[in-house]
């Protein structure tokens, strides 16, 4: 079993009050916290190994380059890549995402073809499609959720699949998991209709990566892109995995050093995969640190994060759920997030009067606005949960909620 | 908790000038990207440039909303120079307590609404 209270202390950031109150950090699906083993790893590159990589022949740039390439084969061995040459390293989710829309799809999407999301989307798995498809003249369509009155599941309506992702459908980008409701996507099911039309498949990992890990070559998707810093790494480090045989096709995305192979006055030609995409210094401490992140989430399992988060979400809606009036979204299985509205009062004021408590939540649209408007709400508040979260951390937010209802005469 | 005192609560609870103007010689609309806070607001002016009505609609905080309250309160009677020289600090002393930096972006969410209402051009016709 997993012991939250005992995972606690390898996370320095609890050691401090917020408000005069102790930290009680439930934000994780923005970011989540820091054990002390990645913080250590990041003084340790500055003051052992700090040097540039691929480049020096002498001992810190061998020794850095040894540890940031290490990172890149723990990772391609964490979600199940062939080699680590399938992984790029980026500065974030959103940057792995553009990536693919500015190299892949700039080769791959013409005039009329189709592009499919959901309506689940974050910003960063939707913008760049949509300015995709401006650029392209390609239509972009978005799968809908299943039925009206539960709607607030975010079930994506797997019925309608074929009608969605037709013949022209060339690129299909969807979330793993709702960063607002929580909603686990049935990706086999949409990656083998999009099989059926000959579509590329791109998974938005960000949040579902560190929640219920990924089988990249058992689910057979073709790109997948997260974060370090939504799985106890540093922010700054965004992770693209593309399977080999789309790599190599795919021109540069920057360009500059570290990205050539051979250069002369007036042209280049490129490096080898995956350096090809990796122009320029790259955020080598982060990366390094990243590796102690990957090492942290090892030394747990997946399994165990999932039946934890299970029952916190299950704590957390019983809870919730005897305030008069409040609306609680997302389905009953949702990993690790409960989204939820105090009637009459704007999320904004419940996290501040929750923030009073030393209860972080996020209050506001969650980078979904499209599905804000689906839900009809402006803004929700959210305690996301992780490792490192009990119900005492519940029972915490449950007694500041209550002054919420005080202040606003409810 | 200070932030939500009694006058913020009942400007925020039942809004002073609350609803769109059939008139409305000026409007404009503003919203905040963090949180998704909007507001609307409509100016009823004569011909003089001088306010006349106002209303404001908007989804959005206890302090964003009361805060455009408090707003319209003021700008009745004032003419379109006088309104624009309402300042943060104007705002701030209406709302009479302290502000975090996240919570002013919704405390001078009116305002900065106001500001983009009455633009230059429309202040040369008078």
């Amino acid at each position: 079993m997993l012991n939250p209270l005992h995972i606690k202390k390898d996370f320095p950031i609890f050691e401090r009050q917020v408000n005069g109150k102790p930290l009680v950090y439930l934000d994780n699906a923005s970011t989540t916290q820091k054990p002390g083993a990645v913080l250590d790893a990041l003084t340790e590159y500055y003051s052992t190994m700090n040097a540039n990589i691929h480049r020096g022949v002498h001992t810190l740039s061998e020794e850095a380059t040894a540890a940031y390439e290490g990172v890149r084969a723990k990772v391609a061995a964490f979600i199940g890549a062939r080699e680590p040459a399938e992984i790029v390293f980026t500065r974030n989710a959103t940057e792995a995402l553009n990536l693919i829309a500015y190299t892949w799809c700039e080769q791959n999407i013409y005039s009329g073809d189709e592009v499919v999301v959901s309506e689940l989307e974050h910003h960063s798995n939707l913008v760049p499609w949509q300015e995709l498809c401006r650029r392209k003249k390609a239509v972009l369509k978005i799968l809908p959720l299943d039925g009206d009155a539960k709607i607030c599941d975010g079930n994506i309506d797997v019925q309608r699949l074929d009608e969605f992702i037709t013949e022209k459908c060339k690129l299909v980008a969807v979330t793993q998991l709702s960063n607002v409701l929580g909603t686990i996507v049935p990706l086999e099911k949409i990656i083998k209709r999009a099989r059926e039309v000959g579509a590329v498949v791109v998974i938005d990992g960000a949040q579902g990566v560190p929640h219920l890990g990924i089988d990249v070559q058992k689910l057979d998707c073709d790109f997948l892109a997260f974060s370090s810093h939504k799985m106890f790494g540093p922010t700054g480090v965004g992770i693209l995995y593309g399977k080999r045989e789309l790599l190599e096709k795919m021109p540069p995305f920057l360009f500059g050093g570290d990205m050539v192979k051979e250069v002369t006055a007036h042209e280049a030609n490129w490096n080898e995969l995956p350096w090809k995409f990796e122009a320029g210094t790259p955020n080598i401490a982060d990366v390094i640190a990243f590796g102690k992140a990957i090492e942290f989430m090892e030394s747990l399992n997946f399994e165990e994060i999932r039946s934890h988060e299970k029952e916190l979400v299950k704590y957390a809606r019983q809870k919730l759920s005897e305030f008069p009036g409040m609306q609680i979204y997302g389905p009953a299985s949702s990993a690790g997030i409960v989204s939820f509205n105090v009637p009459g009062v704007h999320p904004h004021d419940v996290a501040s009067i929750l923030n009073e408590a030393g209860v972080a939540v996020r209050a506001g649209h969650h980078c979904a606005q499209p599905l804000m408007q689906k839900l009809q709400v402006p803004a929700t508040t959210r305690m996301s949960f992780s490792v490192y979260n009990d119900e005492g951390d519940v029972d915490t937010a449950v007694e500041a909620l209550k002054n919420v209802y005080k202040i606003f005469k409810l | 908790m200070d932030l939500y005192g009694e006058i913020i609560l009942d400007h925020y609870q039942n809004p002073h000038h609350h609803g769109r103007l059939e008139r409305a010689t000026l409007s404009g609309r503003d919203s905040n990207p963090l949180c998704g806070d909007q507001i609307q607001l409509d100016l009823q002016t004569d011909q003089e440039g001088i306010i006349i009505d106002v209303g404001f609609t908007g989804q959005g905080c206890a302090i964003s909303q009361a805060s455009a309250s408090m707003l319209t309160d003021e700008l009745l009677g004032k003419n379109l120079f006088e309104a624009i020289q309402i300042s943060n600090e104007d705002i701030y002393r209406m709302l009479g307590v302290p502000l975090t930096s996240a919570r002013v972006k919704c405390a001078l969410l009116s305002l900065i609404t106001l500001k983009k209402t009455i633009t230059i051009d429309k202040l040369q016709i008078l």
